[in-house]
């Protein structure tokens, strides 16, 4: 595209009332394009409404875009919104395609070359709830009550720490077994099912399948509803799942004496050690 | 008698503490130590804001998250327990040597050491040992909480699975840690929970060669369970802990409303 000229007399005039040297240019130059406009014969300045409503109507018959009218579909429907088929509508004419254009958001007889990008949906691009929530600072409201937790769990800690001293016995001692041997007590579930499956079973499928299971409740559970009346079934299999755990775990902790035999702690004393 | 000077008045000496290049650029404006804090609506909101917590905590949170009986603040507490866990283990790092070879067992030594002459030794020892049974039981609890308030459902499912990871994590810190001292209980107990792992299926052999780095446990296993103990599974599991928060702020924070 050509320079634009300058016109030399705007440019005078405002160099000469002191406005800046790159402004004044500037101005000069949109002052050559609305001379050469006027001498075109176009109209310079805002449009009357009565104008801008024709050239919108115009565009509208040339292009195809907003047919209908957005104002009255909205005001159509009963909520205030564009009903499904209004906003297909509406898609569809923004798409230009009710003149069967080959190419998406380019009108086929369209001069214009410019074409849709995207169509932002009404609600925005993130989610944005509709009710206004129950919502309070972090600050002071959930900062001090986590920090009233901690407190507490480090003075729980402490104390304990103070008064229960760890665990620790006799050297390792390769040759010499302990009678019962027991692993850490969050495996002794485990070492309890080992009396009843063959260890492949009970060391190795049954946690990891249980593992995978977990992990994967979250995708097989499709009832949307999180309130506990709608759910009975998860939180019944979840309880039978804990409850089972955790009667294992304590069987193989308390019940169970050398040789991993049963044991009553009450009668032949606690084998226990955390 | 020569006039006493007046000593400093406490706002004299909270102005002259708070007001200086130094102590405002390390509180940022919304800081509850920077002078001029309101108990006002922008300065609650820039306390969240311009604090590193902003990582964990959004500015705002639904309020019936913060009753106790929601959540029991087991997440928080797992997670404190982490920290408590990583101090007080950098701590006994100082003092104990992973060595076990047949009649030099410095491990061992080293633990009768930390427990009999080092100062707090016995103390730092006991909360980190409590401190993980603790741990895995809050991590546990959690979990179950989250599973009755239906908080794994979409959008937190990947969330949830991250949790499990967590989870199993947490168990792998404390089982690895249950060998070091060393003695007879760390070593049994190993060694059932390692025969386990000997019959997964096709490569069970070779998994137990790996882990114990040997047939049998032995000075390999205590070097090979004390860099994963100390290194290896805190450095996944801090990963997966930072996914784990960014992902709640993501998928809106707390949930429910039940």
């Amino acid at each position: 595209m050509a320079e634009v000229e300058i016109d030399q007399a705007t440019y005078d005039a405002l160099t000469g009332s002191g406005v800046p040297e790159r402004i004044a240019r500037a101005k000069a130059k949109a002052a050559t394009v609305r001379k050469e406009k006027v001498a075109e014969g176009v109209e310079i300045g805002p449009k009357s409404a009565d104008t801008a409503t024709k050239a919108l109507a115009t565009f509208r018959e040339n292009y195809g875009g907003g047919s209908g009218g957005t104002t009255t579909a909205v005001l159509d429907a009963p909520s205030g919104r564009l009903t499904p088929e209004q906003r297909a509508e509406r898609v569809r004419a923004s798409l230009g395609q009710t003149n069967g254009s080959p190419s998406i958001g380019v009108p086929s007889d369209s001069k214009h070359t410019h074409r849709l990008l995207a169509l932002i949906p009404p609600s925005g691009i993130q989610q944005v709830s509709d009710k206004q929530q129950d919502k309070v600072y972090t600050w002071p409201h959930l900062l001090l009550v986590e920090f009233v937790a901690l407190l507490a769990m480090g003075a729980v800690l402490l104390v304990m720490s103070y008064f229960i001293d760890a665990t620790f016995r006799d050297l390792a001692n390769p040759n010499l077994t302990p009678n019962p041997s027991k692993a850490p007590w969050y495996f002794l579930g485990l070492q309890e099912l080992l009396r009843y499956f063959h260890p492949m079973v009970a060391g190795v499928t049954i946690p990891g399948v249980g593992l995978i299971v977990l992990g994967g409740a979250a995708y097989v559970d499709k009832n949307p509803s999180a309130k506990p009346e709608n759910r009975k079934f998860a939180n019944m299999a979840m309880t039978f799942f804990l409850v089972m755990w955790t009667l294992f775990v304590l069987a193989g902790s308390f019940f169970r004496g050398p040789g991993f035999n049963w044991v009553w702690p009450w009668v032949d004393g606690l084998f226990f050690e955390l | 008698m020569p006039k006493l000077p007046t000593p400093p008045s406490w706002s004299d000496i909270q102005k002259n503490t708070q007001d200086n290049v130094i102590w405002k650029s390390i509180f940022r404006p919304g800081s509850i130590y920077r002078k001029g804090y309101r108990d006002t609506s922008r300065d609650r909101a820039l306390a969240a804001m311009n604090n590193v917590l902003y990582h964990l905590h959004p500015v705002k949170v639904k309020r019936h998250g913060l009753k106790l009986t929601y959540t029991y603040c087991l997440g928080g507490l797992s997670f404190f327990l982490f920290v408590v866990l990583t101090i007080t283990g950098i701590f006994l790092m100082f003092f104990y040597t992973p060595a076990a070879g047949a009649g030099t067992e410095l491990a061992y030594a080293d633990m009768r050491t930390i427990q009999a002459s080092v100062t707090f030794g016995q103390l730092v020892r006991n909360m980190h040992r409590w401190g993980a049974h603790l741990m895995v039981f809050t991590v546990f609890l959690h979990m179950a909480r989250v599973f009755y308030h239906g908080a794994y459902k979409p959008p937190r499912e990947f969330n949830w699975v991250v949790g499990v990871i967590l989870l199993t994590l947490t168990l792998l810190l404390s089982f690895t840690g249950y060998l070091l001292p060393w003695d007879q209980l760390a070593v049994w107990a190993v060694t059932v929970g390692t025969e386990m792992m000997g019959f997964t299926p096709v490569f069970g052999k070779q998994v137990q060669f790996v882990l114990l780095g040997g047939a049998v446990i032995g000075p390999n296993t205590l070097l090979r369970w004390y860099v994963l103990h100390v290194l290896f599974v805190p450095f996944v599991t801090v990963v997966f802990l930072a996914v784990h928060f960014w992902r709640i702020r993501k998928d809106g924070g707390i949930s429910g409303p039940l």
